[in-house]
């Protein structure tokens, strides 16, 4: 039923996803989780090859970046070489790429963790196994930042903020704290992903 | 046939091979992708089979490096996981707790247990997508078309 339409919806653009992670057998799956979703997915099994895909690792010019436009990065925590924690950070220290959204996915539900990658900006923080309800969740979460996005201008104004009550989306609120206190019903710097995930479930 | 096929995957899931996580893979499947759990689980036993090996010569060579252990036990019960491997992942989780403690012998032990019941559900499921797959369309994809 729902899966139907996200499939054969012509109305809703494709989201581009980058998938990483170091697991072959997670990397199949989370592909074809997103897949059904009607994501357009590139998987990469490193920290190091995400950047250079991005165009991040200094040897692309930057021209390259145009056409790959991703929009939503998921990244395995543990993994050999750069952390996701890792690539959360260099992701959010580009000022090319600290607009993507980045969701974090571990194994281990560690809070110290979790409230380091939120603080350093990731949009949501998954436990594996992931399952295809939290893809869903994900990417409505992300469409509906995506229309926040692109109000962004008008952020501060009386309009935006009744938006951004009903708006989960940080977007890039780690940088700007500032002018998050006027959003003042989504004080995003506090939220912890189960907090989260309780605001969308009430909206039904 | 089918029903056949469904009692041995009921059985599976009643022996604790098997948990949850197998289903939610088996929901994934439909009709442009009707061996999707097959291929996943192929991967799996490819996988956990190069770990397996790598940690065959790890503790041959006699020295416990614990930390390395532990990382080849955190991907194996990871994939496990992902699978839906039930009793494979008990055992490695209670391999990382001897690595932790640094009990050398109970991790020789439980990597033996480990290895049996790997190979044990390698079977069980190897025979069990062999029926399925003779006995046609499968009733596990609910997808609707």
């Amino acid at each position: 039923m729902a899966l139907r339409d996200l499939s054969s919806s012509s109305s809703s653009p494709e989201l581009h996803v980058l998938a990483v992670d170091d697991s072959f057998v997670d990397r199949k799956v989370l592909e074809r989780l997103l897949k059904i979703s009607a994501c357009k997915v590139t998987t990469v099994e490193s920290g190091t090859r995400a950047l250079q895909y991005l165009g991040l690792d200094g040897d692309n010019g930057s021209s390259g970046l145009k056409d790959l436009k991703v929009n939503l990065i998921v990244t395995d925590y543990s993994m050999p070489g750069l952390t996701g924690y890792e690539l959360l950070k260099k992701i959010k220290e580009s000022s090319a790429l600290r607009e993507i959204p980045v969701v974090i996915m571990s194994s281990e539900n560690i809070q110290p963790r979790i409230e380091q990658c939120m603080i350093e900006g990731a949009e949501e923080f998954l436990l594996k196994p992931v399952k295809l309800a939290d893809v869903k969740r994900l990417k409505e979460l992300i469409m509906r930042g995506g229309e926040a996005e692109e109000g962004k201008t008008k952020k501060l104004s009386p309009k935006r903020i009744l938006q951004n009550d009903i708006d989960s989306s940080p977007s890039s609120s780690s940088s700007t704290s500032s002018s998050s206190s006027s959003h003042d019903v989504s004080s995003l710097d506090d939220d912890t992903p189960s907090s989260k995930r309780i605001k969308l479930e009430s909206r039904g | 046939m089918q029903r056949q096929v469904a009692l041995i995957k009921q059985s599976l899931f009643d022996q604790g091979y098997l948990d949850e996580q197998f289903m939610e893979l088996e929901e994934l499947q439909d009709d442009a992708n009707p061996n999707f759990v097959e291929e996943v689980s192929a991967l799996y036993f490819k996988d956990s089979a190069r770990l397996i090996n790598n940690i065959d010569q790890a503790l041959e060579r006699g020295s416990f490096d614990f930390n390395r252990l532990d990382s080849y036990m955190h991907q194996f019960k990871g994939s496990s996981t992902s699978i839906g491997a039930s009793k494979v992942k008990a055992e490695c989780t209670t391999f990382r707790e001897y690595c932790r403690a640094g009990n050398a012998e109970g991790c020789l032990r439980t990597f033996q247990q480990l290895k049996k019941e790997h190979s044990t559900l390698r079977k069980k499921l190897e025979h069990y997508f062999q029926l399925a797959r003779q006995a046609g369309p499968k009733e596990t994809a609910r997808r609707p078309k």
